[in-house]
C-alpha cells in the first residue's frame, strides 16, 4: 500500500479513519485523524481513498537581499541539514539555500546565499577523498566571490573535517563549520542558533577555518573554535564542542549575533587569494595505547606511511610497543606521539620510556590533539615523501594546531 | 444561575490527566519526586520555535505562542538528568507506566493498541524543554457503568511546572501521566462531575497513582448547540467541575446573545486603527502617559456590549484583552468603561472624535511600544470580528472559582509527529489479558463494611485514605478494624489539626504501634502522643519509652493500692461502685502507660479485697 493512502480500519469495535504511513515489524502504521500513530494488523485495513497530492513544504520562495554580503553554504549532510520523511522513515538532506533559509528564517537578514550540496552522508561515512572535494569546493566558492563559506556537517566527525580543511586550504575569508546536536525537527533544536551564529561569524573579520557551536547549554552564546583545536566532548549536549590548549578564538552573542574575536584569531585578508594544497596521504593511522596493548596492534599498521599514537601522560607506551614502533620507523613510517590527556604537551625527554621512544624514531606531537595530528600527518605526507621533512613539518605549527608556549591557563 | 441544559444542547466530555506513581519517569530513569524549587542545583534558558509538522504545516496554536520570542528558564535538580534538559535522547518507554495504563484500559473494557507508537505533540509555551510533549495512544473504546463512553487512554509525559513567569521547574517534567478521554456524552454539570469522580475512583483503585493537589487534572470540553467547542484546561478540584461547566454555558449563552445583538445592529469593525498618542500627552492616566504609542480602533455598533459581563468577573472586553496580551501588552482600555483609570470625560470625547465614533460605537485603546501595539490592535480586531460569529473554538484556562480566560486556539492534528528516538512497543493479547485487575475501591468499601463490621461511611473514608494499604495489613495481622480505622483516620486527622506533620509518620511505625496496642503492650491512651513523637522523627521504641515507659502489673497494682489508701473512706462507703470514679484517677496517674483493661482488672481485684 502506498504511503498517504486514506484507510479505514475496523478495530476495537469501531471504524478508525486515518492515513497509511508505512509497515513496521509486520504491522501497518496508520496516522489517525487525531494525529496519533498506531500499529495495527494490516488485515484490518480497507482503502478509503488514494493518497492526496500534498503541497511541497518548499513552495514559499525566499527573498535574497543583494545588498548583503555574499556567503556560500556547502552541505555535507548531518543533523543540521536533515529532514526526516515521517511517511517513509527516510532521512533526506537535499538542502538547497532556499531550504536552509526557510528552516532558519533570520539568515536572510544577515547575508545573501549560494548553496551547494556536496554530500548527503552521516558524518561517520566521511572520507579523506570527500575532504579533498570539500576543500576544492570551498576554494572555488571563495574565488567566485564568496565573502565567507559555511559548511554544514554532522557533528561526530566535524572536528576532523575542520582540521583537514585547515591544512588543505589557506583561506583569506572565514570558513565556518556548523552542525546541530538536536534534530532540526524539534522546536528546541540548536540548528537555528548555531546556523545564525555561523552566518554572523562567516561575515565577520575572521580569516581562518573555524567551528561555530553552542558555548553553553543556554541559548546565549556560540563559541568560535579554531578548526585545528576543537573536539566534540559530549555525545548529546549542545555545548559538546570545546577548544583544547587555547580558549576559543571568538564568540557570537545570541540573539544579537554580535561577533567578538580574540587577539589569537587570524583576521580576514581581503586582497589575498586562497591557496589550495589538497593532496592527502590516506595510508595514515591513529592508535590509542592502553595498558597491556599487544604489539600486533602496532604491527597492523605495517606498510602505512604514517601513524599517530595517542600515548599515556607525557607521551608514553609500554616497552613491547616501543619495539613495534621501532620496526615501523625502521621501515620508513613516520610515527607521531600525542597524549591521551588531550590537554598539555607531549615531552618524551623526562622519563626513560620517552627517551626510548625518541630513540625508536618517534616524533613528538607537541600539544596537538591526536586526531588533528592524524589529519595533519595525512596532509604532510601528501606534500612530501621525505620522512625528515615530514617530521620537521609535524614539529612546525602550520595552522595554529599548537603553539610554542603552552597557555598558562590562569 | 441555572439553565435548561437539554434545551441548550449541552455536550461535555472530559480528559482526565492522572500522574502515575511509578518508580521512574516515562522516558528516563529519574525518580518521580517533586522538589522544593529552593533545592534546584542548576538553571539554564532556551528559546523555542514552532517547526513544520510531518504534513508540512505549522500548528495554529504553536504559531500563536511564537508571536513573541521568549527565553524560557529551567531549574534542574540532583533528581533530574539530561533527558529533562533536552540534551540526551529518551530512554525506552517505561514498562511499569505502560502496564499501569493498560490496566486502566482493561478496567474500562478497552481494546489495547497492538503496536504503541510514541508521538511528539508540539507545545511551545515553555512547559517542555524539547518544545513537544511525548504521548502515545495505548487503548481505545471502553465504557463506564453510567453509560459514558471512554474514547482513549494515552500515556504522556507530565510537563514542567511553571515557577513564575517564564521560569519552569524540571522535577515534574517526565512523570508519567495517563490521559483518559471520554466521548462528549455528558449533558449536565452533575453528570460531568459524576463521571470524573468515577474515573478518579478507578484510577485510585490501582493504588499506583500519585496523590495530592495537582496530581490529577481535568480538561473539560464544553459546547452548546448554538456555541462552539471550548476546551478548559487544568481543573484541579472535583468540586469546581460543575461550576466550570455552568459558567462556560453561561459564557456561551451570553456570547450568542451578543452576536444576535451585533447582527441586529449591523455592527462592523474598522479596518484602520488610529495613532492617538498625541491625544493623551497630558493625561492623568499613568499607564497612558508612560506608553510610547497608543493606538485605537473603533468597533461600530459595539457600545455597551464590550463592557457586558459574560461570566462572573469577565466581560467581552476581557476576552479581547486576552487576545491582545499574546502580543506582550498588559491589557487594554475601552470606552464602555471610560472615563475611569485617570482618563477624563474630555479625553474620551476627543478620542471618539478622533476615530469618528458615534454613540453606538465602542473604541478600544492599546498602549505600549509600537510593535506590540500594532500586533495587539490586530488581535483586538480579530476577536471583535469573532464576536459576530458567536463563540470561538478555543483552549481556555481556568481562573479561580471557575471562570476562564483565553489561552490559545484549539490545536489541530498538525501538531503531532512521530518521536523517532523511541521504538514502538508491541502489546500482545496474552500480555493484556494476563494483567491483574485491582479490586475497585467501591467494592473494597463494601467488603470492609461487610467483613469487618465497619460503618459504611467509615469504610469509604478508609478506602480513599492514603493509609488504606496499611489498614489492610494491620487488620490481616490481627489489629481490630475499628482500632485501626479510628487511628488511621480520626487520630491522624486530629493530630494534623493540632499541627503535627502526620504525613511524615512512616507506615511501619504506625503498624508497629497498632500491633503493640492490640497486644496490650501499649495502652490505647498512648496512641496520640506516640504518633506525635513519631511525626517528630523518633523511632517507635524511643517514642513509646518517652511517652509511655513500660510498666509492670505490680507497679500498676502499687499505684492502685496507693490510690485506694488515699481514699479509704470513699472506698469503704462506695464498695465496688468505686471502680468507675477510681479508674479515671488511676488512668490519669499512669498517663497511658498501662492498658485500661489491665487497670480495670487489677482495680477490681484490690477493691474486692477491701469490701
Amino acid at each position: 500500500m502506498e504511503s498517504g493512502t486514506q484507510v479505514t480500519c475496523r478495530y476495537a469495535g469501531a471504524d478508525l479513519e486515518g492515513t497509511y504511513i508505512t509497515d513496521r515489524d509486520g504491522m501497518a502504521v496508520i496516522k489517525l485523524n487525531s494525529g496519533y500513530n498506531i500499529g495495527v494488523d494490516p488485515s484490518c485495513l480497507t482503502v478509503a481513498a488514494p493518497p492526496e497530492e500534498t503541497v511541497a513544504a518548499g513552495a514559499i520562495s525566499v527573498r535574497q537581499d543583494t545588498s548583503l554580503p555574499q556567503l556560500s553554504i556547502i552541505s555535507t549532510g548531518g543533523t543540521i541539514a536533515s529532514r526526516v520523511d515521517y511517511r517513509t522513515g527516510a532521512v533526506t538532506s537535499q538542502f538547497t539555500a532556499d531550504d536552509i533559509m526557510r528552516a532558519i528564517p533570520g539568515l536572510a537578514d544577515i547575508a545573501q546565499f549560494r548553496s551547494e550540496v556536496l554530500a548527503t552522508i552521516l558524518s561517520e561515512n566521511m572520507t579523506p577523498a570527500i575532504w579533498q572535494t570539500l576543500a576544492q569546493s570551498i576554494c572555488a566558492e571563495i574565488k567566485n566571490g564568496a565573502e565567507g563559506v559555511i559548511v554544514t556537517h554532522g557533528t561526530d566527525t566535524m572536528a576532523y573535517s575542520a582540521a583537514a580543511v585547515s591544512f588543505m586550504l589557506d583561506t583569506p575569508v572565514p570558513v565556518v563549520f556548523v552542525g546541530s546536536q538536536r534534530s532540526a525537527d524539534r522546536p528546541s533544536s540548536d540548528n537555528v542558533m548555531n546556523g545564525l551564529a555561523s552566518a554572523a561569524a562567516a561575515t565577520s573579520d575572521l580569516g581562518e577555518v573555524a567551528v561555530v557551536m553552542h558555548a553553553s547549554t543556554n541559548d546565549d552564546t556560540c563559541a568560535i573554535h579554531r578548526g585545528t583545536r576543537v573536539r566534540k566532548m559530549h555525545t548529546s549536549r549542545r555545548d559538546a564542542f570545546q577548544s583544547f590548549g587555547m580558549g576559543h578564538i571568538g564568540s557570537v552573542a545570541y540573539p544579537s549575533l554580535d561577533v567578538t574575536l580574540s587577539a589569537d584569531a587570524v583576521r580576514r585578508r581581503p586582497d589575498t587569494e586562497p591557496v589550495l594544497a589538497a593532496k592527502l596521504e590516506e595510508k595514515v593511522g591513529l592508535s590509542t595505547f592502553y595498558p597491556g596493548m599487544h604489539p600486533d596492534v602496532i604491527h597492523a599498521f605495517d606498510g602505512y606511511r604514517g601513524l599517530v599514537v595517542s600515548g599515556t601522560g607525557l607521551g608514553h607506551t609500554s616497552a613491547p610497543v616501543i619495539d613495534a614502533i621501532r620496526s615501523l620507523t625502521d621501515a620508513g613510517t613516520v610515527v607521531v606521539m600525542t597524549s591521551q590527556c588531550l590537554n598539555g604537551r607531549v615531552c618524551d625527554r623526562v622519563y626513560d620510556t620517552g627517551r626510548d621512544l625518541l630513540a625508536a624514531g618517534v616524533v613528538e606531537g607537541e600539544e596537538m590533539l591526536p586526531e588533528v595530528a592524524c589529519v595533519k600527518l595525512m596532509w604532510v605526507l601528501g606534500q612530501t615523501t621525505d620522512t625528515e621533512e615530514a617530521a620537521r613539518l609535524m614539529a612546525t605549527p602550520l595552522r595554529g594546531e599548537f603553539t610554542r608556549c603552552s597557555e598558562n591557563g590562569l | 444561575m441555572d439553565f435548561d441544559y437539554a434545551a441548550l444542547g449541552l455536550k461535555a466530555g472530559i480528559e482526565i490527566h492522572q500522574q502515575l506513581d511509578t518508580r521512574e519517569k516515562l522516558f528516563c530513569h529519574c525518580p518521580t519526586v517533586l522538589r522544593d524549587v529552593a533545592e534546584h542545583n542548576g538553571e539554564f534558558f532556551r528559546y523555542l520555535r514552532a517547526t513544520v509538522s510531518e504534513m508540512g504545516e505549522i500548528d495554529r496554536a504553536a504559531r500563536e505562542e511564537m508571536m513573541v520570542m521568549r527565553p524560557f528558564s529551567y531549574y534542574a535538580y540532583d533528581t533530574t538528568c539530561l533527558v529533562e534538559n533536552d540534551e540526551e535522547p529518551p530512554a525506552p518507554l517505561n514498562p511499569e507506566a505502560l502496564e499501569l495504563a493498560l490496566t486502566f484500559g482493561r478496567m474500562m473494557g478497552m481494546t489495547p493498541v497492538e503496536q504503541v507508537h510514541v508521538m511528539r505533540k508540539l507545545v511551545i509555551d515553555g512547559s517542555n524543554t524539547s518544545g513537544f510533549q511525548r504521548t502515545a495512544l495505548v487503548a481505545l473504546n471502553g465504557s463506564l457503568p453510567m453509560g459514558a463512553r471512554i474514547e482513549s487512554i494515552c500515556l504522556e509525559e507530565e510537563a514542567a511546572q511553571r515557577v513564575e513567569g517564564d521560569t519552569f521547574s524540571l522535577d515534574r517534567l517526565g512523570i508519567p501521566l495517563a490521559e483518559i478521554t471520554t466521548a462528549p456524552d455528558m449533558h449536565t454539570p452533575e453528570a460531568v462531575k459524576e463521571v470524573a469522580a468515577y474515573i478518579g475512583m478507578l484510577l485510585r483503585s490501582t493504588m499506583k497513582v500519585k496523590r495530592g493537589i495537582g496530581t490529577i487534572r481535568q480538561d473539560v470540553n464544553i459546547s452548546i448547540r448554538e456555541g462552539a467547542r471550548v476546551e478548559i484546561k487544568g481543573v484541579q478540584e472535583l468540586r469546581l467541575i460543575e461550576e466550570v461547566v455552568r459558567r462556560e454555558v453561561q459564557r456561551q449563552v451570553n456570547l450568542v446573545a451578543i452576536r444576535e445583538e451585533l447582527l441586529s445592529r449591523g455592527a462592523s469593525v474598522d479596518e484602520q486603527s488610529h495613532d492617538v498618542t498625541a491625544l493623551f500627552k497630558e493625561t492623568g492616566s499613568a499607564i497612558l502617559k508612560r506608553a510610547k504609542t497608543i493606538h485605537a480602533v473603533c468597533l461600530r455598533g459595539y457600545a455597551g456590549l464590550v463592557g457586558c459581563e459574560i461570566q462572573p468577573g469577565r466581560r467581552l472586553g476581557s476576552e479581547m484583552s486576552d487576545y491582545a496580551k499574546k502580543c506582550g501588552v498588559g491589557g487594554l482600555f475601552h470606552t464602555d468603561e471610560l472615563p475611569a483609570y485617570g482618563v477624563t470625560e474630555a479625553e474620551v470625547a476627543a478620542l471618539k472624535a478622533a476615530v469618528g465614533a458615534g454613540p453606538d460605537d465602542c473604541v478600544v485603546l492599546v498602549a505600549d511600544a509600537k510593535k506590540k501595539v500594532v500586533c495587539a490592535i490586530e488581535q483586538v480586531r480579530r476577536r471583535a470580528q469573532m464576536a459576530m460569529d458567536g463563540v470561538p473554538e478555543e483552549t481556555r484556562k481556568m481562573l479561580e472559582e471557575g471562570s476562564t480566560a483565553y489561552m490559545r486556539p484549539l490545536p489541530g492534528a498538525a501538531r503531532m509527529y512521530p518521536e523517532t528516538d523511541v521504538l514502538p512497543v508491541t502489546v500482545t493479547d496474552v500480555y493484556y489479558n494476563g494483567l491483574v485487575l485491582p479490586e475497585l475501591l467501591s467494592e473494597k468499601a463494601d467488603r470492609f463494611a461487610a467483613e469487618m463490621g465497619l460503618d459504611l461511611s467509615l469504610a469509604r473514608q478508609m478506602v480513599y485514605s492514603r493509609r488504606c494499604a496499611l489498614f489492610e495489613e494491620a487488620v490481616s495481622r490481627g489489629v481490630k478494624s475499628t482500632l485501626a480505622a479510628r487511628t488511621l483516620l480520626g487520630t491522624l486527622k486530629e493530630l494534623s489539626r493540632d499541627g503535627a506533620d502526620v504525613a511524615a509518620v512512616p507506615d511501619e511505625g504506625l503498624l508497629d504501634l497498632l500491633l503493640r496496642v492490640e497486644n496490650g503492650a501499649v495502652a490505647k491512651e498512648a496512641i496520640p502522643p506516640v504518633i506525635r513523637a513519631l511525626s517528630e522523627g523518633a523511632d517507635i521504641a524511643a517514642a513509646i519509652e518517652a511517652v509511655a515507659p513500660s510498666i509492670s502489673r505490680e507497679e500498676v497494682r502499687a499505684v492502685i493500692c496507693a490510690t485506694i489508701a488515699e481514699r479509704d473512706a470513699f472506698v469503704r462507703e462506695q464498695g465496688m461502685r468505686a471502680v468507675g470514679p477510681l479508674m479515671g484517677v488511676v488512668m490519669k496517674e499512669l498517663r497511658g502507660r498501662a492498658d485500661g483493661k489491665v487497670i480495670s482488672e487489677l482495680l477490681k481485684e484490690e477493691l474486692a479485697k477491701i469490701t
